[in-house]
């Protein structure tokens, strides 16, 4: 569930910049031929 | 600010995407439009019982009326089908007007009505696809289902079509008992005429609740077709119908793999009455009519049974079972036809259990439903499927 | 990516969601989902700007999105929903 809270885990600093980047999978493709219910 | 981790979320991956899409969109993605009840033929399976024209069609002007209401709903794509599409007077001029307001047009055929002269003009369009019907890779096998002659008018057709330099068409079949092992062979065929091969899945819809339980895939076969889809399906597609058989193995077939019915999908039939899909010609998933006022906008948005269809749908029998994020439930019209419970096992269930639960709709007092709009010719004479 | 110059192909059609939107090619058949309104405003606005970069900071794109934009702009150029633009 999307919060507008910044995480403050930083204990890792190595990780620091991983955590400061924010992975969103923003498109996503479908078939056009790939819908159930038509010829 | 959004900070989000890499885990899968409600809000993101492909997951989410498929949940949206089951609460349904402001329009469809695409849809099936049947234009007309008429048909030269008679197959045994037809979804829609068609042979005589309803005199109830919608007219030229009507249809016109629709596909204007697609292009404002920005449907990208139509598949036309019927009976014979081509067999009404204004086939052309409605394709043609389709493709003129940006909608793309699928329409599907048994070929009788594609000779070198309209194979050359339907190359000449675009934004065009055909597919053509065939359930067998011989005479023998496919005539026993569509009628004689119909397999030499389907190859006939698709010899104009290459011909004429029309492209990659589409061969659709029907996934039987009697050709679930030719599929090699329908591969084969397609790529001999530089089509892409459709198989897709039977269901006892139409005049096929009278034929579906000598027709229908048995359990091996249908492991069978699953295999086979994933060895050497890459470039065949199923429009999506066999995502039962998900629950066969850990890789899903590709496809949303989920019902469209009355979320991304819906059929229009030849006189204006919108149904959540194809196979359910029925009463009971009738969401209304194109002639109602505000016409199909007002039926996709509003009508109560899409908005039923919308809500998040009770897996009911199946809720216990670990295969339901992979199956789903299995279809709607094949439950419905064999009189099962819609939040029961799919006929097909490939645990079995679809077995036991027709065993308890036949122990039951009443009969499963009857497809309504039956088309058919009169004095029918059934063609005979013999046990072998 | 963030260098390029892009547009919208002329054949596609872009069509609003409650989540974002439908992109669909009219040539390759192609269906995307453009899954956060963020997205579909960026993608609105590519022809606009000189290059991808400036577009995300005219649509005030946080800059540690950038990455999940960029990733997701490559897979549309690739699947060819858009083009590049001479400039």
């Amino acid at each position: 569930m999307d919060d507008n809270t910044v995480s403050d885990e930083t204990t890792d600093t190595a990780a620091t910049d991983e955590a400061d980047l924010v992975e969103e999978l923003l498109v996503e493709e479908i078939s056009i031929d790939g819908m159930c219910g038509v010829y | 600010m959004t900070v989000l981790d890499n885990s899968p979320s409600p809000t993101s991956g492909p997951a989410a995407l498929v949940e949206q899409l089951k609460g349904g969109l402001d329009a469809p993605i695409c849809l099936t439009w049947e234009l007309t009840y008429a048909c030269n033929l008679e197959c045994v399976h037809c979804l829609s019982s068609s042979g005589r024209r309803d005199p109830r069609e919608l007219d030229t002007d009507e249809a016109k009326a629709v596909l204007d209401e697609l292009h404002d709903l920005q449907v990208f794509y139509i598949n036309i089908g019927g009976g014979e599409p081509m067999i009404r007077r204004d086939f052309f001029e409605l394709v043609e007007y389709s493709i003129s307001k940006g909608i793309g047009v699928k329409f599907s055929t048994n070929g009788a009505f594609i000779d070198a002269d309209k194979a050359r003009r339907l190359a000449a369009m675009d934004y065009l696809d055909i597919q053509i019907s065939l359930d067998g890779t011989d005479a023998v096998t496919n005539d026993a289902v569509r009628g004689d002659g119909s397999y030499d008018t389907a190859i006939e057709a698709m010899q104009h079509l290459r011909d004429a330099g029309f492209g990659e068409f589409k061969i659709s079949v029907v996934v039987t008992r009697h050709n679930v092992d030719q599929l090699d062979e329908f591969k084969a065929l397609a790529d001999t005429y530089g089509a892409q091969l459709r198989i897709t899945r039977l269901r006892p819809s139409g005049r096929g609740a009278d034929s579906w339980h000598d027709l229908h895939p048995t359990q091996a076969q249908q492991r069978q077709i699953y295999e086979w889809l994933l060895a050497k399906g890459d470039d065949v597609l199923t429009g999506d119908s066999f995502f039962h058989l998900n629950a066969l193995g850990e890789e899903p077939l590709p496809g949303l793999n989920m019902c469209g019915a009355g979320r991304v999908v819906c059929l229009i039939d030849p006189i204006g009455d919108v149904y959540a899909c194809p196979f359910v010609i029925h009463d009971e998933f009738k969401a209304g009519s194109v002639r109602d006022p505000g016409g199909f906008s007002q039926v996709w948005k509003h009508s109560d049974l899409f908005t039923e269809l919308r809500e998040p749908q009770s897996a009911g029998a199946c809720a216990s079972c670990g295969s339901y994020d992979a199956c789903q439930g299995g279809c709607m019209a094949a439950k419905f036809f064999v009189g099962i419970p819609l939040d029961g096992p799919d006929p097909e269930c490939v645990r079995g259990e679809g077995e036991a639960a027709m065993l308890a709709a036949a122990a039951g007092q009443t009969a499963p439903p009857r497809p309504m709009m039956d088309h058919s010719k009169p004095a029918r004479v059934p063609v005979s499927i013999t046990r072998r | 990516m963030l260098d390029s110059s892009l547009d919208l192909h002329p054949q596609v059609a872009l069509r609003p969601e409650p989540f974002g939107a439908l992109a669909y090619h009219y040539d390759t058949r192609k269906l995307v989902f453009l899954k956060h309104p963020d997205m579909v405003r960026v993608v609105r606005v590519l022809g606009d700007h000189e290059t991808v970069a400036d577009a995300l900071t005219a649509c005030d794109i946080d800059e540690r999105r950038w990455p999940s934009f960029d990733k997701a702009l490559t897979s549309l150029y690739e699947s060819e929903m858009l083009h590049d633009r001479a400039r």
